[in-house]
């Protein structure tokens, strides 16, 4: 059959009424006819084994072992593109900030995990443990305590920024508390060496690649990349609009990012440890991306 | 004289049908999202035409508490939607396709002209080279949405990395906006969109499946190809 489409260079058609409509029978049994029967076929076939395939495929992903709530083949893929935010990542990318007035007055309130054990402010510390390879050493031995007024003792720093819920909405909060990295650099707990982060953008070589902090009942954890939690708008936080922290809100210190949704910046911070991996993530264990950054 | 019509190359038509499940799991993932946040509407004040969404369209469609699994499935699939839009648009450029594609200084007034024809307010059906006016508006329109969503769920993926993206757009909950309105646009795009095929017909359907047309040919003009250069000019 000589129907393939020929080389020969006859004129092409030119602009025409579209044939929809038009009666475009093939002579039936013609050597036409039997080849767009031919050819229908084989694509049609073709689109239908594609879209089963599909669906299966897809089935398949699903079906895969379950990896922290979600099936391990997306909980990759959220990593994946977790990797690539961070090599993306640079420390002088800032969140925008905003003037003081355009915060809200009552800021919103979401989520209570971690927060419904008793607690006595006044005899309330910040545990840190300093970042070890012998974790029961460092547990046991070396963990540091840290009044409120040692972390008030550090610069204050009051910014104005958008907290993300990672429910979709946002508002501008008025924060004041100190640096995380302003911290670390009068008390070197994260590098093995122990010697403190003087520029952020060359920190130690030795520095904990991770942050975990946890409420003190452990009810509530999340886990940070450092070059997060060292970011210079990553705050310890103790005051909202000028006021401390009511209980709701995280009293006496929580966490504050603009680099991370709302589900990372914890109240009520009870320990900060230093890690090699990972650290356990409350919502991360339930089928959302660990790394959740902006 | 009747022959089979190459319409449109294979690349395409792969290009078509993979977008079509992708783009519908990303508006069905993005529900599950918007769920978790649903304050959008139609209306001003204190009157509202319509909620995005009234309870009895969850009630039906059962995307409630889904919002870890919707952003699990909308981050996978955002890069297969990136790279197949990337690799049609790649594709149109190097092809030679886009000629078909892209509007072009006949493309408003014969729109006009398709849209008046299929509203039966007007006789005579304009000439089309592969695609009608209409047909070039709509279809480069949708890749620029296409780009549109990209970006703007850029801007609330990355807001901080991609600040000057977000702000540009007139920041965070402006870009979700776009974003839910470009997606509200993908499902208008569609409704025509399967009207129009179903009005065209089985010959019109066929070929974005099997890539050919079968069309009456004038006799001289048999090469089973269509021009690609602008249609000329009407006296």
């Amino acid at each position: 059959m000589a129907l393939e489409p020929t080389s020969n260079p006859e004129k092409p058609i030119p602009p025409h009424v579209s044939p929809d409509g038009e009666n475009l029978t093939l002579p039936p049994g013609s050597a036409l006819d039997r080849e767009a029967t031919r050819r229908t076929r084989r694509s049609f076939i073709g689109l239908g084994l594609a879209g089963v395939a599909g669906v299966l495929g897809w089935r398949y992903l699903l079906s895969r072992p379950d990896a922290d709530g979600t099936p391990a083949p997306f909980r990759r893929v959220l990593d994946a593109n977790g990797r690539l935010s961070a090599a993306y990542f640079r420390e002088t990318r800032l969140a925008p900030e905003f003037a003081k007035s355009q915060g809200v007055r009552e800021v919103r309130t979401n989520g209570d995990a971690g927060l419904n054990s008793e607690i006595d402010l006044a005899a309330w510390r910040l545990k840190v443990r300093p970042y070890a390879k012998d974790i029961t050493y460092a547990e046991h031995d070396r963990t540091r305590e840290f009044t409120l007024a040692d972390i008030k003792a550090l610069p204050r720093i009051e910014m104005t920024t958008q907290l993300k819920c990672i429910e979709g909405w946002s508002i501008v909060v008025n924060w004041a508390g100190a640096r995380f990295v302003d911290f670390l650099a009068k008390y070197p707990l994260a590098t093995l060496s122990g010697q403190p982060i003087k520029d952020v953008a060359n920190p130690p070589a030795d520095l904990a690649p991770y942050v975990s902090l946890v409420t003190p009942d452990e009810e509530y954890y999340v886990g940070l990349d450092m070059h997060s939690a060292i970011h210079p708008q990553t705050l310890l936080c103790y005051e909202i609009n000028g006021q401390p922290l009511s209980l709701e809100h995280g009293a006496p210190l929580r966490l504050v990012t603009p680099l991370k949704y709302g589900i990372k910046h914890l109240k009520r911070i009870g320990t900060i440890a230093f890690a090699d991996q990972r650290p356990a993530d409350y919502w991360a264990e339930q089928g959302y991306d660990w790394d959740a950054g902006h | 004289m009747k022959k089979l019509v190459e319409k449109h190359p294979l690349a395409i038509r792969w290009f078509h049908w993979v977008n079509f499940p992708v783009l519908a799991l990303m508006i069905w993932s993005g529900l599950w999202i918007y769920w978790a946040n649903d304050i959008y509407r139609l209306g001003w004040g204190n009157t509202t035409l319509y909620k995005f969404f009234p309870q009895s369209f969850y009630d039906a469609t059962h995307l409630d508490h889904k919002l870890a699994q919707g952003m699990a499935w909308h981050f996978l699939l955002m890069w297969v939607f990136f790279i197949n839009g990337l690799l049609y648009v790649l594709y149109t450029l190097f092809s030679g396709e886009w000629r078909y594609l892209l509007p072009n200084r006949h493309s408003f007034r014969e729109a006009i002209e398709v849209t008046l024809h299929d509203l039966g307010l007007r006789q005579a059906a304009p000439l089309v080279q592969k695609y009608n006016g209409a047909q070039r508006l709509a279809y480069t329109a949708v890749i620029l949405m296409g780009l549109g969503s990209l970006l703007t769920g850029l801007a609330i993926y990355k807001p901080t990395q991609f600040g000057w993206l977000t702000q540009g757009l007139g920041g965070y909950e402006a870009a979700r906006v776009e974003h839910f309105v470009l997606t509200i646009g993908y499902v208008l795009f569609f409704i025509v969109h399967v009207a129009q095929v179903g009005r065209a017909g089985w010959n019109n359907f066929r070929s974005m499946v099997a890539g050919f047309e079968i069309e009456d040919v004038p006799a001289g003009a048999a090469s089973p190809r269509l021009a690609p250069r602008e249609p000329e000019p009407k006296a």
